[in-house]
């Protein structure tokens, strides 16, 4: 009865039975297999343990920037298997397919999975362990009770978790841009593209990316008008800076992703000339856009992750950051220059010597900054007195792995050198040396050191410090080779080689990559035995590495309302100040509080976003105009809600204070 | 030493004894929305500045506009901003009446404003000038309808602003609503003269 095809496209646009890779592809019905019953296994669990009304009510409806925060560190860690999954094919694939083997990975695969690869690690895997991380410290470090939009907070959590859910659906239903991580056109305009793969990719970035922006301006207000009173600019903690620079940057980069998607998405959807070959299109405009964009994003996660260097250089020097203000304004410096440097990325587009030598130049001054930063870190080493706890370690690996890094991009930006490098294994070995050993390393730190304030009870260091060197020296045998290869000429994004002797090399990074995973299993293995053990390792002072700033001087995992009565800020460094001067904590006189309420709108605003975003990637277009008109309405419903806000009573803050002060007296005793 | 002699001298405050209210930050928060969204139009701006002379053999600017009915449009929104301005002097005033009205009529230009827009694509796509034609039409259709919807998505939330204040009256978060929409008119309003200077006047004129 279904047999009329234009009923059936009517109904389900380009989606049919040819559009389940799994059909037809091994690797992909495993993996699905593995979904599936990894799915049912956590569905069960949720439904046989009955919480799904606690999950609804405590984190989907949240609005708790703690919780928000957490939540967005899961889904990182998540899509980070993912993305890892992606890697290790990769790998694998490139140490075999030599002397006419084809390896596993037929071609038409293996581009979607390095396009997948590098989508995921950047969008999906390190923007929400940085958004998440800052989400969580940094109302907790100006001494606010939340974030300036709760709600908006709560939103952009969803939207970035629906992003991922329209890629991780590509996996199973279609398949995913062929392009690279950037999808240049004219390769990804639809004459060279015709599949839903690009498609998948706007839509993805798209709905992530209002995620981002609204979380961008919520936390450029909450640091500009919700810190404690007498935190002046230059008395907020580093990271607190960092995170505001960050997000200016998010601001001011993000709408610039947008539009040019909707270029491209417009040239794909309604056979616009922007991007074409022919009738006046022009590719490098596209070009151009996307690095104007992307070249502010690695700043984007780099910067927070020079927060965290910050924060835990002093915290375990036990002395206060060398060169605060030095360090802060390295930092507006690099938000400034970042602007002014993307052109580094396609010197071969042939602009001139004028133009690559402004953009060599200015990329180079970059160094100066950040190298100012290296040697603040490392001044506050000197004559401190350095407990080596992992996130120190994750420090120390990250100074000299970066530096490494710092320099071969330093070498990049020299044009006529870029000239020979530019798209070959060099320049892969150069940003994964920079985002592994910068961010990755960063945020491992930021997690390690800021877990104990958020659960009550820190990692297991044995796991890791297995963890760190996992990391670290898989990385170096991960990627040295990748360097080597380039210079040597080898291009990226090859599936295939034909001279034998490049083999080696690639089995070298290929046994790093497995170093690596190991890591990664060690890092969870963490988690794991840190939850077993947790009665072992919890701490019950707040403040279990000696902390200087104010998320330190509440107790760990802190109450719904953070701090029960605002803190005043004399010093950089509050809470070290505090407790040098004697500060004796409150336990009368509290008051109601005022607190923003749960709410479910978020969620469901997110979740019609993707389905329009699935509608749109398959054409199906009574499910794209149906879905937005249930998007507009139901936003518009929502402002109909004027009840948003309610009071904890100050008799429910006693008992949670007074259970405080209870353990913190057992500590005494 | 510093320490010591620090401990000596009387502890200072280091909380609040009251409750901290902190300013609402909803201006600053939609200003900086505002930017963010003024970046979108630079984007396309900056693409029609690089696309706007690929006729491709196609028609040119100066075959397509027709200034007298921009001006006209022009007019609709600047008088829109205008009248935008009353209904948010008589929100001060307190006067829920004039607000409304201000407001029905800002409206009403808005929608002549659209309606005037889309009779101008209408016109342009009959003549084969349509935005598949050379990269100086996409780039022109993409920047004018961007602002348009802009206005448009405005208009509804001018209606549903109203709404509000038939049900509740001019409660503060109304009121912060409607100066936040006044801030996003006004926004549309600059755009917009940055559309007609750069894409209509230097187009013809240029």
């Amino acid at each position: 009865m279904f047999s009329n095809p234009d009923l059936l496209h009517f109904i389900f646009g380009r989606l049919s039975l040819d559009s389940f890779p799994f059909l037809h592809d091994p690797i992909i019905l495993v993996t699905l297999l593995g979904v599936v019953v990894g799915g049912i296994a956590v569905v069960g669990g949720i439904s046989y343990f009955r919480l799904w009304g606690y999950l609804w009510r405590e984190w989907i409806t949240s609005i708790d920037h703690k919780k928000i925060g957490i939540m967005y560190i899961i889904l990182a860690i998540i899509m980070l298997l993912r993305g890892f999954a992606d890697a290790l094919m990769m790998r694998a694939q490139q140490a075999i397919a030599f002397n006419g083997a084809e390896g596993f990975l037929p071609p038409h695969h293996y581009d979607q999975i390095f396009t997948a690869h590098g989508v995921i690690m950047i969008f999906f895997v390190a923007m929400p362990l940085v958004t998440g991380l800052m989400n969580f410290v940094v109302p907790l470090q100006i001494g606010a009770r939340d974030v300036a939009f709760p709600f908006l907070n709560n939103f952009s959590f969803w939207m970035t978790t629906c992003g991922a859910a329209l890629i991780m659906a590509s996996l199973f239903v279609g398949e995913f841009a062929m392009t690279g991580w950037l999808a240049y056109p004219p390769l990804s305009d639809i004459v060279y593209s015709p599949g839903v793969g690009v498609d998948y990719y706007i839509w993805a970035l798209q709905i992530a990316g209002v995620g981002t922006l609204l979380s961008g301006v919520n936390l450029i207000v909450t640091i500009v008008k919700m810190r404690a009173p007498g935190m002046s600019m230059m008395k907020m903690p580093v990271f607190t800076w960092t995170s505001l620079c960050t997000n200016i940057l998010i601001v001011a980069a993000f709408p610039v992703l947008t539009a040019v998607l909707v270029l491209l998405g417009l040239d794909r959807y309604a056979d616009t000339n922007f991007f074409t070959n022919d009738l006046g299109g022009n590719a490098m405009m596209y070009i151009n856009l996307i690095w104007i964009w992307g070249h502010p994003e690695v700043y984007i996660l780099i910067l927070p992750a020079f927060g965290v260097f910050s924060e835990v250089v002093s915290t375990f020097c036990r002395k206060r950051l060398f060169g605060y203000s030095s360090m802060v304004y390295a930092t507006v410096v690099i938000t400034i220059l970042s602007y002014i440097v993307w052109l580094h990325h396609f010197f071969t587009m042939g602009s001139g010597a004028s133009v690559n030598a402004f953009f060599g130049i200015t990329t180079m001054i970059i160094s100066i900054p950040t190298g100012a930063k290296v040697f603040n870190w490392l001044f506050t080493m000197y004559k401190g007195r350095i407990s080596f706890d992992v996130p120190m370690l994750w420090t120390i690996g990250f100074m000299l792995t970066f530096v490494i890094g710092g320099m071969t991009g330093v070498m990049l930006a020299v044009p006529p050198a870029d000239f020979v490098l530019h798209n070959s294994l060099f320049l892969i070995a150069h940003f994964h040396n920079v985002i592994i050993g910068g961010v990755v390393f960063g945020m491992f730190a930021g997690i390690v050191y800021w877990f104990p304030k958020a659960f009550g009870f820190k990692l297991d260091e044995f796991w890791g410090k297995m963890s760190f060197w996992l990391w670290t020296i898989g990385f170096y045998f991960a990627f040295m080779p990748l360097y080597v290869l380039g210079l040597m000429g080898v291009t990226r994004r090859m599936s295939q080689f034909d001279d034998p002797s490049l083999q080696i090399w690639f089995i070298i990074a290929a046994f790093g990559a497995l170093l690596i995973a190991g890591g990664i299993g060690s890092f969870i293995m963490s988690i794991v035995v840190a939850v077993i053990k947790r009665d072992k390792l919890r701490d019950e002072t707040g403040d279990p590495w000696g902390g200087r700033t104010l998320e330190w001087s509440t107790s760990s995992p802190p109450p719904a309302y953070n701090f029960a009565f605002t803190p005043v800020v004399h010093e950089l460094d509050a809470w070290d100040d505090m407790k040098k001067r004697g500060f004796v904590r409150p336990t009368s006189g509290f008051l109601d509080i005022h607190m923003p309420k749960n709410t479910g709108a978020g969620f469901i605003l997110a979740a019609i976003s993707l389905v329009l975003g699935f509608a749109l990637v398959w054409h199906i277009w009574w499910l794209v105009a149906a879905s937005f008109i249930v998007l507009i309405v139901g936003a518009i419903a929502h402002t109909f809600n004027y009840d948003r806000d309610y009071h904890i009573p100050a008799s429910e803050v006693v008992a949670t204070e007074e259970e405080r002060t209870a353990l913190l007296a057992k500590q005494q005793a | 030493m510093a320490n010591t002699t620090a401990s000596q001298t009387e502890a200072p405050v280091f909380y609040l004894k009251e409750e901290h209210h902190p300013e609402t930050g909803t201006m600053l928060g939609f200003w900086i929305y505002l930017m963010s969204d003024c970046l979108i139009f630079a984007i396309l701006f900056a693409t029609y500045a690089v696309l706007g002379q690929n006729y491709a053999a196609g028609p040119s600017p100066a075959d397509l506009f027709d200034l007298e009915l921009v001006a006209i449009n022009t007019s609709m929104l600047l008088f829109s901003s205008i009248t935008y301005g009353f209904a948010m002097l008589a929100m001060e005033k307190g006067s829920i009446k004039g607000t409304q009205i201000w407001l029905a009529i800002t409206g009403l230009f808005g929608v002549a404003f659209v309606g005037l827009e889309i009779y101008e694509f209408h016109h342009l796509w009959s003549l084969g000038a349509t935005p598949m034609r050379s990269g100086f039409l996409s780039a022109f259709y993409t920047l004018v309808a961007t602002h348009g919807l802009h206005v448009t998505f405005g208009i509804i939330w001018l209606v549903t602003l109203m709404v509000q204040v038939a049900q509740r009256g001019l409660i503060v978060e109304n009121k912060r609503r409607l100066m936040c929409l006044s801030m996003f008119w006004h926004f549309l309003d600059v755009i917009w003269i940055g559309v007609f200077s750069v894409v209509y006047l230097l187009g013809v004129l240029g």
